[in-house]
């Protein structure tokens, strides 16, 4: 009986273990495949140089510019507008039919398809507001994408903040806002910052939205305004993988690695923030 | 019955001085549930004022409403009046943060804020907008010395307020109230959680801290009621059963339900 009970629990874990290999393998193989077919192009001088020859020869960096710009830009818009509106939510707003249906107009924008987005940046940044394809536009259409993302990440991040700590500052004759600022925001800091992480990670990586709003085929110089266009990674990517006949491999391979290692880095440089503020935190 | 007969007085006569707080007719609903119900009483200043009683009487709405914590609830409804020296607290236009400075608060849990121990006992001073160094220093030791825990704490006043023990942690709360230098200290089962040691030490510091302000507790057993109180109030069901002279109401309560509760045969 014992014996039977212990090899079940064996085979038990066994496939488990075999189960997570089936969800790690593909990853591992996709970084691998990238690695091993990209590591040739990379050099400093495709890193910091202008491309030239139809693409074919030179550096990415107008792309790897273009796609930090793109990802500040939305930083700039997303964060402030997305971590104001977490507060609100979760500090202020009551509970009511109204906010009841934004929550729910929330989750149902994380879900739209980010072409969508690109095709609203269009008509609503490009054509009607006349900001053209720019770096702009791009900004407010990935930020737009990004928001439900940050903002139910950092209302979940807010909530999590035990309300006793909120009662003692009201007992301490602490107003509402006194006890945000002072132990409410810092506390969920670390909770906002992956949720601003996350979405900007997802933005970074984005073609479709960026694909009417920014995106130049072929621009090799800096961007000079946020009313320039600008070449970006994930576009850049998917123009020369399938629009430029004779595109060497491994400068395609390099240019999905770079990508890849700016969206890495962006996620170790929040990992670092991230136990850096949990470490200040003490409850 | 002879010695509550020999005081007399009724509950004033407990008091070191006049009262500090007078309630009137106050009732109390949360979600269409009345927890209080017609409560009058009045809380004398310089005094320990115990309210006891089994769970759910109203005890603790009671103390949330005297400096209206209970504002942060949504659903709630208050009639009756509240007056603290004379003044009705849920009049318009009051100050709520004001209040709650004047009328302080001292939860069942030790509840340190995230930060040290002297962020801690400095965090109402600091909203206040006391930015003085050495005012924030004299307010740190004097609020920490009568709360019975200078001497523990003197030496680690930059530590973690989370690494203390729960009792300190208790009289840390409490010195943090006590740094807003309130007129009235609500004390909600400030010793519920602690061992009988820091139980004493917590009793002790509130026997020092009723020479200068009016103290009201819920304790956390008849006991407790008893060794403390100066005036004692049984609430049942959110009425007010009986309200009296502390050592009254102990020995000879008047009420038949504040007798069975206090012998022990309920609750």
């Amino acid at each position: 009986m014992t014996a039977s009970r212990v090899l079940i629990q064996r085979l038990g874990f066994g496939l488990l273990g075999l189960v997570t290999l089936v969800v790690v393998a593909p990853i591992l193989a996709v970084v691998a495949v990238i690695v091993v077919r990209g590591i040739s192009a990379i050099s400093w001088q495709f890193l910091s140089t202008m491309p030239f020859n139809g693409m074919k020869q030179g550096g990415i960096l107008p792309a790897i510019i273009g796609t930090l710009l793109l990802t500040l830009g939305t930083a700039l818009v997303a964060v402030p507008i997305g971590v104001g509106g977490a507060i609100y939510l979760s500090e202020y707003a009551r509970d009511t039919r109204l906010t009841r249906a934004i929550r729910l107009a929330i989750v149902n924008l994380a879900g739209i398809p980010s072409i969508v987005y690109g095709l609203f940046g269009l008509g609503m940044f490009v054509l009607f507001l006349r900001f053209g394809t720019s770096i702009l536009a791009g900004s407010l259409t990935l930020a737009i994408m990004t928001l439900p993302v940050i903002i139910s990440t950092a209302e979940e991040a807010l909530r999590a903040v035990p309300m006793e700590f909120r009662t003692v500052s009201a007992s301490l004759g602490g107003t509402r806002w006194q006890a945000i600022r002072t132990i409410v925001l810092p506390q969920a800091l670390p909770g906002i910052i992956t949720g601003v992480i996350l979405g900007l990670l997802r933005a970074a990586g984005e073609t479709a939205p960026i694909l009417f709003t920014v995106a130049a085929f072929y621009l090799p110089r800096l961007p000079r305004s946020p009313l320039d266009q600008s070449m970006a990674l994930p576009y850049h990517l998917y123009v020369i993988s399938t629009q430029v006949p004779g595109m060497p491999l491994n400068v395609q391979y390099g240019t999905a690695l770079v990508l890849l290692g700016l969206v890495l880095s962006l996620n170790i440089v929040a990992s670092l923030l991230r136990r850096y503020f949990r470490r200040k935190r003490q409850w | 019955m002879e010695r509550a007969a020999a005081r007399g007085n009724g509950p004033a006569a407990a008091a070191g001085a006049g009262p500090k707080v007078r309630i009137e007719g106050l009732s109390y609903w949360y979600d269409g549930k009345q927890s209080l119900n017609g409560v009058t009483m009045t809380i004398p200043d310089r005094a320990i004022t115990v309210l006891f009683g089994p769970a759910g009487g109203g005890k603790t709405t009671l103390m949330r409403l005297v400096n209206r914590l209970n504002d942060l609830v949504d659903g709630t409804r208050v009639t009756g009046r509240i007056l603290l020296d004379g003044d009705d607290i849920y009049a318009p236009g009051v100050d709520i943060t004001r209040l709650r400075r004047r009328v302080g608060m001292v939860f069942a849990l030790p509840l340190p804020l995230p930060g040290t121990v002297r962020e801690n006992v400095l965090y109402g001073p600091r909203l206040a907008g006391i930015r003085n160094r050495t005012r924030l220093s004299e307010i740190l030791e004097r609020s920490l010395t009568q709360a019975a825990l200078w001497a523990e704490v003197k030496d680690r006043l930059d530590a973690p307020a989370q690494g203390l023990s729960g009792g300190q942690q208790q009289r840390l709360c409490i010195a943090r109230s006590l740094a807003l230098e309130p007129e009235v200290l609500l004390l909600d089962e400030p010793t519920s959680g602690l061992d009988p040691i820091s139980t004493a030490k917590v009793e002790e510091s509130l026997f020092e801290l009723k020479t200068q302000y009016a103290v009201v507790i819920v304790p956390h057993s008849v006991q407790q009621a008893a060794r403390v109180a100066d005036v004692a109030a049984f609430f049942l069901g959110g009425e007010l059963v009986e309200c009296g002279d502390g050592p009254q109401v102990f020995t000879s309560p008047r009420n038949k339900r504040t007798e069975d509760y206090v012998t022990g045969r309920f609750g």
